[in-house]
């Protein structure tokens, strides 16, 4: 629920896109739980320049579909407001606020001139009768409207949660399409909300399951384009790839980044037996990580880099596993009935994401890293492929509705087990990879 | 701050799948995909007529090219085996083809885990009939793992038919 401090919050100068710690009077505790989201209200922002209000009232739009996708915030309808702003600079009438519960209030300004897009705001702390921070001003060329609202809502989220938001990123998953015994997939790209998609390939071959860098600006894939599955690597910036060496005769796929984006960690297969690698991102001889008769696929590193979780089969089923990045002894955390796999470490690190599947259903779930306080989020028919929002604070999966009309679609799920909702309008799509924040 | 916008452009042309293609996803029954929408083009072979004892479309209705699994196993039951070593037998018989041994999954599974689990199935295909004399090089194995079901309902009707490994006939006496 929220906490309300009694001490007067000190104004802080806040630098765009940092992680904000402050604790203020206006502010949600999300680890308690939070079942009753922040009442808020944001009259629509005041367009300062003539021809700027379809842009006002679009980026108003997106700063409330992002706060109250979250759960933790719902606005107050704009007809119920009793106060206007003719101005970014009216002052603020509290009393006014107060009547309607509004917690927060968020004002701001949008002019348009000279190829760029200006939007002003403050949000104010209505029952504390101040500003809670300073005022920002972020600009961007018109076409990247979206990214302002979300840089916008970012710091709304950051300053009333004390931790980062996760808005301004993106998503690349596999776009779906045709019948389920010839479905057609397609690499593609888009906002985290599901606006603004990017193809990234045709789909005249079967790709999957993609990750991004940890800086965002490279991708890799699994690709049937040789008539074989081979891992790609693809700069986003031009959307040219090349497929990564390998030992002929070999499958090589699951790919993932290392944390400092310098090595790729994966799966080989070679007479039947899958193994994991590792790979220089320049170039080089790849090492083996582990060797067994069993199939070890799915890796993912801790954020430091020091650990990998992986799944492997060697106890019978699939299981989770932890080892050294560089290879080494492995340790078993998943102890509990059914099978596990697809781990992927938080980014926050302490926490695993995983697919469970037990009794004919498919769970998303959540657990430390040492295999405790397992927790399922989600049941279906066929859910799997779990991906960290930026702040570690909500999940992307892939969830398959049965039959031979099903289909795949991205759906989030909050790690407290809420507000589980479908992601964009598009039509199907699987293997979402989220993005870090961007700069 | 920067909102540079990052350019991103439609892909507009990908390499042609290479020549040794399979993707036919165990079709069967001698039809097989003439290369259409994952068309692998050059590797497509004349299937002939069933009534040819000769004829790659003969030893997929007649001889068999597929073989079933049970869940998450690649263990060849004798029913398999009988069929493979009429695969092997019709393999040692016409040397001027080779094969691509595909092994594929049911949905009931996380994806990159079901294409190492078609490997394994390939791969034990491809095994049993190296052991039955017919040259490693003329065979390969691919696997698709639960991208290409052959039926689509999501009951064990399906799910059995579609946990199988198929041997795709190409020409050419291997590598």
């Amino acid at each position: 629920m929220f906490r309300f401090a009694l001490a007067a919050l000190a104004a802080l100068m806040i630098g765009p896109g940092a992680a904000l710690a402050q604790q203020g009077p206006l502010h949600i505790e999300i680890d308690e739980g939070v079942i009753e989201p922040l009442p808020y209200a944001l009259p629509s922002f005041v367009a300062e320049t003539g021809g700027a209000s379809e842009m006002a009232a679009q980026i108003s739009q997106v700063i409330n579909a992002d706060l109250s996708g979250t759960g933790l915030f719902r606005q107050i309808p704009e007809n119920a407001y009793l106060q206007r702003f003719s101005s970014f600079d009216t002052p603020v009438s509290y009393a006014d606020w107060q009547a309607i519960n509004a917690q927060a209030l968020i004002v701001g300004g949008v002019s348009t001139s000279g190829g760029k897009v200006v939007v002003k705001f403050r949000l104010f702390d209505v029952y504390s009768n101040q500003q809670l921070g300073d005022g920002q001003q972020l600009a961007a060329s018109p076409q990247s409207w979206r990214r302002l609202a979300h840089k916008v809502a970012d710091v709304i989220y950051s300053r009333i949660t004390g931790e980062s938001g996760y808005f301004d990123s993106r998503v690349v998953y596999v776009s779906e399409s045709g019948p389920k015994d010839k479905r057609l997939k397609r690499l593609a790209i888009m906002d985290y909300d599901g606006a603004n998609v990017n193809y990234l390939t045709d789909s005249s071959t079967i790709v999957l399951a993609p990750r991004f860098s940890p800086t965002g600006d490279r991708i890799l894939y699994t690709t049937f384009e040789t008539g074989f599955p081979r891992i790609k690597l693809m700069n986003v910036g031009n959307v040219s790839g090349q497929l990564l060496p390998e030992v002929p005769g070999t499958m090589t796929f699951s790919p993932r980044f290392s944390p400092d984006g310098g090595s790729i960690v994966y799966s080989l297969e070679q007479n039947g037996n899958t193994d994991l690698w590792k790979m220089s991102a320049s170039g080089g001889a790849p090492t083996r990580l582990t060797n067994s008769p069993a199939i070890e696929t799915a890796p993912s590193f801790s954020p430091d880099g020091s650990r990998i979780v992986f799944e492997s089969d060697r106890s019978g089923g699939q299981q989770l596993y932890i080892m050294p990045a560089g290879g080494g002894e492995p340790t078993r955390i998943s102890y509990g009935d059914g099978r596990y796999g697809t781990p992927v470490w938080s980014p926050r690190g302490d926490m695993i994401a995983f697919t469970k599947q037990a009794g004919g259903r498919f769970f998303i779930g959540v657990m430390r890293t040492d295999g405790s306080e397992e927790r399922l989020l989600t049941a279906s028919f066929l859910d799997e492929g779990p991906t960290w929002s930026p702040n570690g604070r909500v999940i992307m999966f892939t969830r398959e509705s049965p039959g031979a009309g099903g289909g795949a679609q991205l759906f989030t799920i909050d790690i407290s087990g809420r507000n589980l909702k479908k992601v964009g309008n598009a039509g199907g799509a699987s293997d979402p990879a989220w993005s870090p924040l961007l700069p | 701050m920067n909102f540079a916008p990052k350019a991103v452009i439609l892909l507009a042309v990908l390499g042609l799948a290479a020549c040794n293609n399979p993707d036919k996803y165990g079709s069967g029954n001698g039809v097989v995909d003439p290369g259409g929408v994952y068309g692998g083009g050059d590797g497509s072979v004349s299937q002939g007529s069933i009534s040819d004892p000769n004829s790659p479309a003969y030893f997929n209705a007649t001889v068999g090219d597929m073989v079933h699994f049970v869940v998450d196993q690649s263990t060849l039951n004798d029913e398999a085996r009988n069929i493979l070593m009429g695969q092997a037998k019709w393999l040692n018989a016409h040397g001027k083809y080779s094969a691509i041994i595909e092994g594929h999954a049911d949905e009931q599974g996380t994806r990159e885990y079901n294409l190492a689990l078609g490997a394994r199935r390939a791969s034990a295909v491809q095994e049993f009939l190296i052991s039955q004399g017919v040259s490693a090089s003329r065979l390969r194995t691919v696997s698709y793992g639960k991208e290409r079901p052959l039926a689509v309902c999501s009951s064990e009707d399906c799910y059995s038919k579609n946990r199988r490994a198929v041997t795709v006939i190409s020409l050419g006496a291997g590598s």
